[in-house]
């Protein structure tokens, strides 16, 4: 394991940290953790040939969370003294006292042993390791290869890079030093026909991941998917535009990841189950009294929650609450068998423990329940792409993701994607456009007829999922096979805006 | 040391030709409750500084949250060697020049803290007590922010703005959680949330909702409440940089070259402007730009704004021009600005609904994301409450759907304009407070499905 950035620990948190809970402790709080975060993060924008924006940022905060007379209480500064520390601790209190009468019951939080450690995520080039120059100037190399091609007229490419560092230290004994990188990068592609007006975009499917720098030089092919793209934008531009009705989808991972995080990922969160986020992100289908008899999806469908998977997102030894990284079912073989928890909803609805879904954006957030790594599992049947393809006589074969959106109980939603091919008697038959999905979650889960096996097994995910109030974001990563599902209903997108 | 004396500190730093420091702080305070119980409060107190060097044209920006003054001159030097290497910036112009030291400059930021829902926290336990006592849940959020920001530039340029932004919402349901309904404002003290007030108004429509009404997709007459209104705006608000449309990739792009500036996109009366001193609606009255896009450039920082007309009587006056493209286009330069005033003074909604002989009354909208750049097709929900009116009366709650729909095809399609009022966008009041919208009533609005959630 790489050692944790020096100059993060040359921060005065453990200084800070007693002096903050030694203050609960004499306050008389019943619970008190401290949590200093310092993220380093860079945007990268190119817009054809040229650089449009490079910003490099460094946030640093700490925040104390206590309960105090039953109620919680949150609070958070950016001073680095234990005088600032103690004052922060006092906010804390403050609030606490203040909004305990609102509480109907008071706080209590699921048992978890207390640990001391230290975790650096797997990473090959610390992405801020490496100049600026080199960074801005293979982006611009990408965008390049893109225009001279000479079949496209605009390309974007944007790139986020982030090294987060974390200092948890709670009253139970638990003191935990986390180090996590994480960097995505895209490049769109526009064509213009400039007589009509019309114009098509394509994306490249470069997905985020916990890696360093060497994603975007050993990772994902830039430079291939500059070469390829430029065409396959040209093909879709005088593509048919799709007949809507019901179509067999055959759905690549690069976009049935999103609908993964949509209508499971977020279905499956306690909080939203149990109504805490009713008014806001929303609530779910799947509430509590469905445990164990809900018919998800297709028999064979097996889906877990993580927060241990090499290179995720939203791996972590350790999350926000001291609860140490676990692998669990949410479904498996095709019925709802479990949830996000954080440490609060775990005791009160009788789990036992926390499976360590709590996470906060930042040093000077709250930290929520927040979702781990969901994926689906791929089959034990080795079958690739030719095998699901073949097995369709009219269908669609869904590539990239693009516009997503779901209802606040997760039921009904719509995805549309970046490719969409043909296919015709077991075969690709050219693209089509104007292609979107819609369907109910159970319904859609319910026709999945074949998942692919290991080898077509990809992992997606996004780094701002967001969620609460005060919003904040998350990152989390979704694996899936390749996967068919039977007849799905296909909208035609310029049909459904015609007046 | 103060933010104003840091931002001066840094120019004094500088060694590149220009250079732009700008400073914020961040007061904040929040309540949230659900089920009839508080939840996650909290307050926060946050800096940061952004520090942007120009050499040769070409720009290095690094931004920190922790800058002790000792600190400030390994940012600055960081800043600066963050321009080597680096192609020239293609929106780069001249930076505005001072003009003297405006009188609030040395004001300290406004702060908040737990204390401004002191009214509010006991009204809201006494809700909750109501609520139980009813038999109805409730849920919601109370934030308050005060930004102040600071603003200083090599070329002398001084400049500072401090806003209070307030966001209450209040959503109710029925203990089976199968009728739900929504309230939400603007406030900037707390002191004028009338939570008996907004209770009536949610307690009317969970009675309006105890008679229920299945209808199938379609398009429908629609009033849509002033906060649907706000969300679909703001996502054409925020579809109009004006250099995407003139590389026509945008719904503003005009076939063969050029923009839709002057062409009729919606019905008279329509009319959309933003300004930084509108009566209540106060923001910012110049440019804070953080990084350089198609919507903004750094080199406008500090560029003093006014009134921007975006569609007058329905023909397209403005679309958001940076001083870079504007001198590649020859237009003018329109910044953006963080209000939206789609002026009327029509009918109430009340009046609306009595002169309705059938429609839908949409009162939120929900999980809006684009699905066409072209047409600007947008997917989303209805959501908190679709009531069917007959005859001037709302017979019932209808189930949810999800609409596809252009805002252009929503301004296009209007029939009736109400009154404009503060209003907070369901989905993106997170984003962008301020917004005066009427309600509107628009023919044959898409419910492409139907929605099971409640």
């Amino acid at each position: 394991m790489r050692p944790i950035d020096p100059s993060f620990l040359d921060l005065p948190f453990r200084r800070l940290g007693e002096a903050a809970l030694s203050r609960a402790r004499d306050l008389g709080a019943t619970y008190a953790d401290f949590r200093f975060e310092r993220d380093r993060a860079q945007g990268i924008s190119v817009r054809d040939t040229s650089l449009e924006s490079m910003v490099t940022s460094e946030t640093l905060a700490y925040s104390v969370r206590v309960i105090f007379r039953g109620a919680w209480g949150f609070a958070s500064s950016v001073t680095l003294t234990p005088d600032a520390a103690v004052a922060t601790t006092d906010a804390a209190a403050e609030v606490a006292a203040t909004l305990a009468s609102l509480n109907s019951e008071p706080v209590e939080l699921a048992a978890e042993p207390a640990y001391q450690d230290t975790y650096v995520s797997g990473f090959e080039v610390d992405p801020f390791s490496v100049p600026d120059e080199e960074k801005v100037a293979f982006l611009l190399a990408v965008n390049e290869k893109v225009l001279a091609s000479r079949k496209v007229d605009h390309v974007d490419f944007g790139a986020s890079l982030v090294l987060e560092n974390k200092y948890f230290a709670s009253q139970e004994g638990t003191e935990t030093t986390q180090q996590r990188v994480r960097v995505q990068g895209e490049f769109d592609a526009t064509k213009i026909d400039h007589a009509n007006g019309a114009f098509e975009t394509m994306r490249s499917c470069a997905l985020p991941r916990g890696r360093g720098w060497e994603h975007f030089t050993a990772g994902f092919d830039y430079l291939a998917a500059a070469e390829e793209i430029p065409g396959l934008l040209e093909e879709k531009m005088s593509a048919p535009s799709v007949e809507p009705g019901r179509y067999d989808l055959v759905i690549h991972p690069s976009n049935l990841w999103l609908t993964i995080h949509e209508s499971i990922g977020h279905a499956t969160e306690l909080d939203r189950a149990l109504g805490y986020e009713a008014a806001y992100a929303g609530t779910s289908f799947a509430t509590l009294d469905k445990l164990n008899s809900l018919r998800y999806g297709a028999p064979f469908m097996h889906v877990t929650g993580d927060r241990t998977v090499e290179h995720g997102l939203a791996t972590v030894a350790y999350d926000d609450e001291g609860v140490a990284g676990q692998s669990w079912d949410l479904i498996k073989d095709g019925i709802l068998t479990g949830y996000q928890l954080n440490r609060q909803m775990a005791l009160k609805e009788g789990f036992g423990r926390s499976n360590g879904c709590a996470f906060a954006e930042s040093g000077s957030h709250v930290p929520l329940q927040r979702m781990p790594n969901v994926s689906l599992q791929p089959g034990a049947k080795d079958l690739d792409l030719d095998d699901l393809i073949g097995g369709v006589e009219n269908g669609i074969y869904v590539i990239g993701d693009r516009s997503w959106s779901i209802d606040m109980q997760r039921y009904n939603f719509q995805f549309t994607g970046q490719q969409f091919w043909r296919i015709r008697n077991g075969r690709l038959d050219g693209q089509l456009k104007d292609v979107a999905y819609q369907a109910t979650t159970t319904d859609f889960w319910n026709s999945m007829e074949a998942v692919g096996g290991p080898a077509t097994y990809v992992l997606g995910g996004a780094f701002n999922c967001g969620k609460g109030q005060p919003g904040q974001i998350a990152p989390v990563s979704h694996g899936a096979p390749i996967a068919l599902f039977r007849q799905v209903n296909v909208l035609n997108t310029a049909q459904e805006g015609a007046q | 040391m103060d933010l104003q004396d840091t931002l001066e500190r840094v120019l004094k730093l500088s060694t590149a030709d220009d250079c732009i420091a700008i400073g914020w702080h961040h007061s904040s305070a929040n309540l949230r409750w659900a089920l009839n119980t508080s939840t996650t409060n909290g307050v926060t107190e946050a800096q940061q500084l952004l520090v942007i060097s120009i050499i040769e044209g070409r720009v290095g920006s690094v931004s920190r949250s922790y800058f002790p003054e000792e600190t400030l001159e390994s940012l600055v030097r960081e800043s600066e060697a963050a321009c080597e290497g680096k192609p020239p910036a293609e929106d780069l112009m001249p930076l505005l020049q001072g003009d003297g030291v405006p009188q609030e400059w040395r004001q300290a930021p406004e702060q908040t803290g737990i204390g401004v829902f002191g009214k509010l926290a006991p009204d809201l336990a006494a809700a909750f007590g109501r609520a139980g006592e009813e038999g109805y849940l409730l849920f919601g959020y109370a934030e308050h922010v005060q930004s102040t920001v600071y603003l200083a530039t090599s070329t002398g340029l001084r400049r500072r703005h401090s806003g209070a932004e307030g966001k209450f919402q209040i959503n109710a349901k029925t203990p089976d959680f199968k009728s739900s309904t929504w309230a939400g404002q603007v406030t900037a003290t707390f002191e004028d949330v009338d939570i008996e007030a907004l209770e009536d108004r949610l307690r009317q429509r969970l009675e309006w909702s105890k008679e229920q009404v299945s209808l199938p997709a379609g398009r429908y007459e629609v009033l849509l409440e002033p906060s649907c209104v706000a969300d679909m705006a703001l996502e054409a608000y925020w579809s109009t940089a004006a250099r995407d449309a003139d590389e026509g990739r945008s719904v503003f792009s005009k076939p063969g070259g050029g923009n839709r500036v002057g062409e009729t996109i919606a019905p008279d009366g329509i009319t959309f402007y933003s300004d930084p001193k509108e009566p209540g609606f106060e923001v910012a009255p110049f440019t804070v730009a953080t990084s350089s896009s198609s919507y903004s450039s750094i080199f406008d920082n500090g560029l003093p704004t006014g009134r921007i007309d975006w569609i007058t009587d329905g023909v397209l006056t403005g679309l958001i021009t940076t001083r870079h493209w504007a001198k590649v286009s020859g237009a003018e330069p329109k910044p953006f600005i963080d209000n939206l005033i789609f002026p009327s003074d029509g009918p109430g909604l009340e009046e609306m609904i009595a002169s309705t002989r059938r429609g839908l009354l949409v009162t939120c909208l929900w999980y809006i994301r684009e699905v066409d750049p072209q047409t600007l097709l947008l997917t989303g929900l209805t959501r908190d409450g679709v009531f069917l009116i007959e005859d001037g009366r709302v017979k019932g709650a209808v189930n949810n759907f999800r609409f596809n729909m252009s805002p252009l095809d929503m301004l296009a399609q209007t029939l009736e304009i109400g009154q404009s009022q503060s209003t907070l966008a369901r989905e993106l009041g997170d984003y962008f407070t301020f917004a005066k919208m009427p309600p509107l009533r628009v023919r044959d609005f898409h419910m492409s499905s139907v929605s099971e959630s409640v």
